[in-house]
């Protein structure tokens, strides 16, 4: 019988199977940043063990750093000790690091595909659950906490039981102007916050191999959002084109021999999924959040709903508990919800697609009074890169704000965070209760929503604009 | 780490599903450096509700916590698991769990028990009925035990056998990783030269 393509990936890393135990799988990336590694380092000194392949692994700082006066020392003295801690210890076990400021730092996942070490046929793990980002390419990507971190280090190795695989394929054709993004929350909506779990998920079928690189990562960094162990999309030429030229793509004769084993990488007909789920592409809408899970979501045109439309008790009890905490009304349309705040940015969407979509939306709009839109590039380089193409400008001057690079709104855990009862449309990937800040209310959108809600100043689409224009 | 064996203990009826770890500490408690100290953000927002029930003088001390499903969801943090036991908290009880956070716990000491959901409102009942009430934990038997008599809960619950086999032995994963280092160099040796690096020579 044929193998899928997460099973070629994992068979290529097991250095160690026994019955009864899990496999010890090797790891050929491994991502870190200030937050989840400080433990590990200091487990490492206590034991005395080093770093066994400082050259596999990469550091920079994302999640606590602010996204102004970046150029300054970090102001919060607990916030800047745990930068500066990863700044020793990088020094100290000899890994590389990109530090605020320099042109390569960034949030992880962003970082890691711009710099061409993230590839197809890889295991890449950080202590982060967005690491499901990189399966993209073609890769197992995944999550691990602080333990596994300090195991990786250690050993290059970790742990894993063979998770169950899953084929999501999405026959047809996204509409105009519905996104990668409304298509994942379309998906999480219908299987809940735990349908994936204890899978490897792959997404496949026409409307995901028309999808470019920066919107298939998209799709696989929201896969942890339904529970799954990792998201992966078959390596193909949309894939390779995007790796050629970057900097730490295969070079010559490795190029080819890299391509030629790349192209193996695609499930075999005759494999056999453990589970399917199909999607339609052509029906998808924009599509929001109006709970507090990234599984309590509807079409931007539909209302939001009562727990009286809940069957199973836990649900009806969870979205009573959520339009409490959200504020909502049951039937209110989620076209009249106003924003407070419109945030475009995070690992989810933070790339230059992203910033290239919401720039060509607000291009002679002007932000609604009332709300304030913080833009906020996923690396320095996409911020570069979009100033040399003077999308800062269009923001600027629609009135929106221009950040430093990093996480930002999206985890409540930087200066950049939500008052309580302040309301965000979010181009992140959480809506839970204080995500973005304690007592804040998170609507999870697409950079596309994101835009013309700035816009409009509730939630909208771009074709609420070209309405009110005609 | 320290062995695990059995455990009886307080135990709290947390009724909510989606617990996700976010709620279990937000981000903002995870700037510290240590290893230690995160119990004052466990559950740091609902904490300021007098109602919620870690607030309620009844369960002080408890540490067995029976969650609705879909327990430790989101992100990767491991301060979720260091909170739980930091406060107190030996063994949390759920029909289902969040895969990183339910491997975390295995690393940290804490038991994730996997229970049929019906258990889990068992147990609900019992110890909003009997608030105080002691849960036991049996790993060697995977066995969960509340109550006497007549109504009496005893049930199995589900955790894989090598994590099982971890906590009951205490076991240190790097030391036993190591334990294969020639298997590890010997894979490295077949590793394709056109695979990344992050130093150059």
């Amino acid at each position: 019988m044929g193998r899928t393509l997460s099973e070629k990936v994992w068979d290529e890393h097991v250095v160690r199977s026994t019955a009864g135990e899990p496999d010890l799988l090797y790891i050929d990336l491994h991502l870190i940043h200030e937050v989840t590694s400080p433990q590990a380092f200091d487990g490492l000194r206590l034991a005395g063990r080093k770093v066994r392949r400082p050259d596999l692994t990469i550091a920079t700082e994302d999640h606590n750093v602010p996204t102004v006066d970046w150029d300054k020392p970090i102001a919060d003295p607990v916030s800047r000790t745990q930068v500066e801690t990863l700044r020793k210890n990088t020094e100290e076990f000899g890994v590389r690091l990109h530090p605020l400021g320099d042109a390569e730092q960034g949030i992880v996942h962003v970082v890691g595909p711009q710099l061409g070490l993230t590839q197809p046929g890889m295991t890449i793990v950080c202590g982060d659950s967005h690491t499901s980002t990189h399966g993209a390419f073609g890769a197992i990507a995944f999550g691990i906490g602080t333990s596994e971190v300090e195991h990786v280090l250690a050993t290059q190795t970790l742990m894993q039981d063979k998770p169950k695989t899953m084929a999501v394929t999405v026959n047809g054709t996204l509409p105009e102007g519905v996104s990668a993004k409304d298509l994942i929350l379309t998906l999480i909506s219908k299987t809940g916050t735990g349908g994936g779990q204890g899978y490897i998920v792959e997404y496949r079928g026409e409307a995901i191999r028309a999808l470019s690189m920066e919107a298939r990562m998209t799709i696989c960094n929201m896969s942890i959002e339904w529970g799954a162990k990792a998201g992966m999309i078959a390596p193909d030429e949309t894939t390779f084109a995007y790796i050629q030229d970057k900097p730490e793509a295969p070079k010559g004769a490795e190029w080819d021999q890299a391509v030629a084993h790349w192209k193996s990488l695609v499930t075999d007909e005759d494999a056999v999924f453990d589970k399917e789920i199909v999607i339609d592409a052509d029906e998808v809408t924009p599509f929001v959040t109006w709970g507090t899970n990234p599984g309590q979501g509807v079409p931007l045109g539909a209302s939001v709903p009562s727990p009286e439309d809940f069957e199973d008790p836990d649900a009806k009890l969870a979205a009573e508990k959520a339009l409490t905490y959200m504020g909502l009304e049951a039937g209110t349309p989620m076209r009249e919800v106003h924003i407070d705040t419109v945030f475009l940015g995070s690992c989810t969407n933070g790339r230059m697609e992203d910033l290239r979509t919401a720039a060509d939306i607000i291009q002679g709009h002007r932000v609604a009074d009332g709300t304030r839109f913080l833009v906020v590039p996923g690396s320095a380089k996409v911020r570069l890169q979009a100033e040399e193409e003077g999308l800062h400008k269009i923001f600027l001057d629609a009135g929106a704000e221009w950040r430093g690079a990093g996480c930002s709104m999206c985890l409540g855990m930087n200066p950049d965070t939500l008052a309580p009862g302040e309301r965000s449309a979010s181009t992140s990937n959480r809506n839970f209760e204080g995500r973005q800040g304690k007592g804040g209310r998170t609507h999870l959108v697409s950079p596309e929503v994101a835009a013309a809600t700035a816009v409009r100043g509730t939630l909208s689409s771009p074709a609420d604009l070209t309405l009110a224009n005609a | 780490m320290d062995k695990f064996t059995t455990h009886s203990g307080v135990g709290v009826p947390l009724r909510r599903s989606n617990v996700d770890t976010d709620q279990i500490i937000p981000a903002v408690y995870l700037k510290r450096v240590t290893r230690t100290g995160f119990e004052d953000g466990l559950f740091a927002a609902w904490r300021n509700d007098p109602t919620f029930v870690l607030n309620n003088e009844a369960y002080a001390g408890a540490s067995v916590l029976v969650a609705g499903p879909d327990f430790g969801t989101g992100s990767s943090r491991e301060h979720a698991v260091w909170a739980l036991m930091d406060y107190g908290f030996r063994v949390v009880i759920s029909s289902r769990f969040g895969d990183i956070f339910r491997g975390n716990s295995g690393k940290a000491g804490l038991l994730a028990a996997k229970v049929d959901e019906k258990v889990v409102q068992r147990l609900w009942d019992y110890l909003d009925d009997n608030p105080g009430a002691h849960v036991t934990v049996d790993l060697e038997s995977r066995t969960v035990r509340a109550g006497e008599g007549a109504d009496a809960i005893e049930d199995s619950f589900d955790i894989d056998d090598y994590t099982r086999w971890r906590l009951l032995e205490g076991l240190d994963d790097i030391g036993i990783t190591l334990s294969h280092d020639e298997d590890i160099a010997a894979y490295e040796a077949t590793r394709p030269s056109f695979k990344p690096v992050t130093q150059h020579a």
